[in-house]
């Protein structure tokens, strides 16, 4: 089995791998269950110690955490703090965890409205939603709404064997112009891909939906630019507002009224 | 034998999200039984105030990673309802076909990966793989169909791209939808291979009767809009939902509870069953029959036999599907509209059972309003009654500690809970 797996006959040991999910769709760790072709092989890379979903098996000498999702109760930050004392590599997986996700729309509220509204007469017990990297150090972020195993795999393979882990630099329009789709802006819509870092094979564009951003701003934007397109184009800028905050992603740049 | 004995499962294993398990007994009587949701909630109908109606969709598909397409289309089925849209006739066969993709991958992966470890004795999917890997290979292959059908028709299969208020962004490439088809002839055998693992096992003894919940349109199986009907004989409008959910709270879980005519009532794939087996594929009724499936089936157990009597029904329904959407034009694909004030129910079955989004908009499209009631809170009173019938049938019959322990978490399993979701 994956004891002797081996690079250049170099062997390699399995990842001691734990994956915990907070406040979140659970999207992201069922992307580690897809690409069942090659289930069986990314399986057999891990050895998972605590992965609640999957097993009831639980080890808590894990050396990689999977975080997914965004913290929104305090039991959640000690589960967190917890885990980050026990993981050399805490991984924020999914945009949920490294921006805060769709959740961040709750932060638009206040919670006592949104407990007073949706039940009563019950005092339910929430936060306001933060990003894994508000409260904890984080080695690795994964972004993805839901992440990309494509990109987990090959991010898992290289933490394997040591070699470096990387994200794409650049934006979602690269990739989406290499499939040669049009361009939404071409067919009135405000798409966040000259924004947004690559990494998804632009999957939405492709679909002819606009990029939302849920991988966060890439490597090098110009906003102001991004603006005068908008502009220029006569597009709304409510249109704008409600897709850059969509997943919190873009938060230096959203409108933060409700 | 007079003993003393307590459970206490704190966050159940494979299940989808967070919930325990707590049962006390003293002197060989039952003190407590408890199936308590912890899950943190979201606020989703909140969150979709003021979000224009082209955006909701991809809003509440992320109340759940497994049935984002269900939910995706319950909001689209709301706002289309509300505003007064009819989407084309091909857009409605491929959100069909999107929607039987994305059963078949749930079903698989609740059959496969959650339920069949209990009965091959091994703790998770990773172990079964060492006892029984033509069983996780079969389980895949199905897994990987359904991901397959719903990426082709949706865009993505979790969290779809295409999937839109009036129709679709993009019809499915008609190359892709042949090799679909080529697909499911393909996996056939991996189905006959899980319908005959299903049935070497022996499905635990244990029935509370109960009410049924489930869409019903007297034509086809249900999967979007339709009356509401139970088994007790209640039928309403899909507009109607407050009347059928009757939502209300319980200090110690997150998850609401509903009721209808009794206590507590189930929705899901025996609910779907019990209510509309005459109208599944001949093929999965002679399936549910050698299972020893029969309406009206009160065993929650039974609800995994009905799933996989369902994915049989799928393969076969998919196929016609396919075929007719084959023979058309794939143009006219999204109905432009305006949009307005009004508000409406969409109904749809989900994997794990009905699922209501009941949208209000105002004159620009905006939601003004929104309330969602999930399968698995429509079962949460039941599977709370249960546990408790359960653990009394098991102290009767003598049962060990840790026998109990084992049965009720996987009387638990078996209803599929989707327990982020419940707690959207």
């Amino acid at each position: 089995m994956a004891e002797n797996m081996t690079q250049h006959r170099v062997p390699f040991q399995r990842l001691k791998i734990a994956s915990f999910d907070f406040t979140s769709c659970e999207g992201c760790q069922l992307q580690l269950t897809n690409h069942e072709a090659t289930l069986p092989d990314f399986l057999g890379l891990l050895d998972v110690r605590n992965f609640r979903e999957l097993s009831s098996e639980r080890h808590d000498d894990y050396d990689i955490a999977l975080i997914e999702g965004s913290i929104s109760r305090q039991d959640e930050v000690e589960r967190l703090l917890k885990i980050r004392k026990q993981a050399k590599i805490l991984v924020a997986l999914g945009t949920c965890a490294c921006f805060g996700g769709v959740n961040s729309l709750k932060n638009r509220f206040p919670v006592k409205t949104l407990i007073d509204e949706l039940y009563p007469p019950m005092n339910i017990e929430t936060l306001a939603v933060r990003k894994i990297s508000d409260l904890v150090t984080v080695d690795l972020s994964i972004p993805g709404c839901p992440v990309n195993k494509d990109e987990v795999e090959r991010i898992m393979v290289s933490l394997a064997t040591g070699s470096r882990v990387t994200l794409p630099k650049y934006p979602v329009c690269m990739e989406c112009k290499a499939q040669l789709n049009t361009c939404l802006f071409e067919l009135g819509e405000i798409c966040l891909g000259p924004l947004t870092r690559a990494g998804c094979n632009a999957v939405c564009t492709s679909g002819k939906t606009p990029c939302l951003g849920c991988r966060g701003p890439a490597e090098e934007i110009n906003m102001a630019s991004f603006l005068e397109l908008v502009k220029e184009r006569g597009l709304s800028l409510d249109d704008l507002q409600e897709k850059l905050a969509f997943y919190n992603a873009f938060e230096p740049w959203q409108n933060h009224e409700a | 034998m007079k003993r003393d004995y307590a459970i206490d499962i704190r966050h159940l294993a494979r299940v989808e999200g967070h919930a325990d398990i707590k049962i006390t007994v003293r002197e060989g009587q039952l003190v407590d039984a408890k199936w308590a949701i912890v899950e943190t909630p979201r606020f989703f109908e909140v969150m979709l105030r003021g979000m224009s109606a082209e955006r909701v969709p991809f809003l509440t598909s992320r109340i759940c990673g497994i049935c984002s397409i269900s939910h995706a289309l319950a909001s689209i089925r709301a706002l289309e309802r509300a505003m007064e849209i009819t989407p084309p006739v091909a857009a409605e066969k491929i959100r069909l076909l999107a929607m039987q993709g994305e059963t078949l991958q749930s079903h698989a992966l609740h059959l496969f990966f959650l339920i069949a470890p209990d009965f091959a004795g091994t703790s998770s999917v990773l172990g079964l793989l060492q006892s029984h890997p033509d069983l996780v290979k079969a389980g895949l292959k199905l897994k990987e169909l359904g991901n397959e059908i719903s990426t082709v028709t949706a865009g993505r299969c979790t969290h779809p791209v295409s999937l839109l208020v009036g129709g679709l962004s993009k019809a499915p490439d008609k190359q892709r939808l042949l090799q679909l088809l080529t697909m499911i002839q393909k996996q056939k055998p991996a189905l006959d291979y899980a319908c005959s693992f299903f049935r070497s096992i022996v499905i635990p003894d244990f029935s509370r009767e109960t009410e049924f919940v489930s869409l019903s349109n007297g034509k086809s199986y249900p999967a979007i809009g339709g009356h509401l009907l139970s088994t007790d004989g209640v039928e309403l409008e899909e507009n109607d939902y407050l009347l059928m959910t009757n939502e209300y709270t319980r200090e110690f879980s997150t998850s609401k509870f509903t009721r209808l005519s009794r206590d507590t009532s189930v929705a899901g794939a025996l609910a779907r069953f019990n209510n509309n087996h005459a109208l599944l594929h001949p093929k999965a009724r002679e399936v549910a029959e050698e299972l020893g499936l029969k309406p009206v089936c009160h065993n929650p157990f039974m609800n995994t036999i009905a799933q996989l009597v369902e994915c049989v029904h799928i393969l076969e329904e998919a196929e016609e599907l396919i075929n007719s959407l084959l023979d058309m034009e794939l143009r006219n694909i999204k109905t432009p509209y305006q949009p307005k004030a009004g508000s409406a129910t969409g109904a749809v079955e989900a994997p794990r059972g009905i699922l209501y989004h009941h949208l209000e908009t105002d004159a620009a499209g905006h939601v003004v309003k929104a309330d969602c009631v999930i399968p698995t809170t429509q079962n949460n009173g039941n599977i709370h009654s249960d546990l408790r019938a359960i653990t009394l049938q098991a102290l009767k019959e003598g049962k060990e500690d840790g026998e109990i322990e084992k049965l009720c978490e996987m009387m638990v399993r078996s209803y599929d809970p989707c327990i982020s979701c419940s707690v959207h």
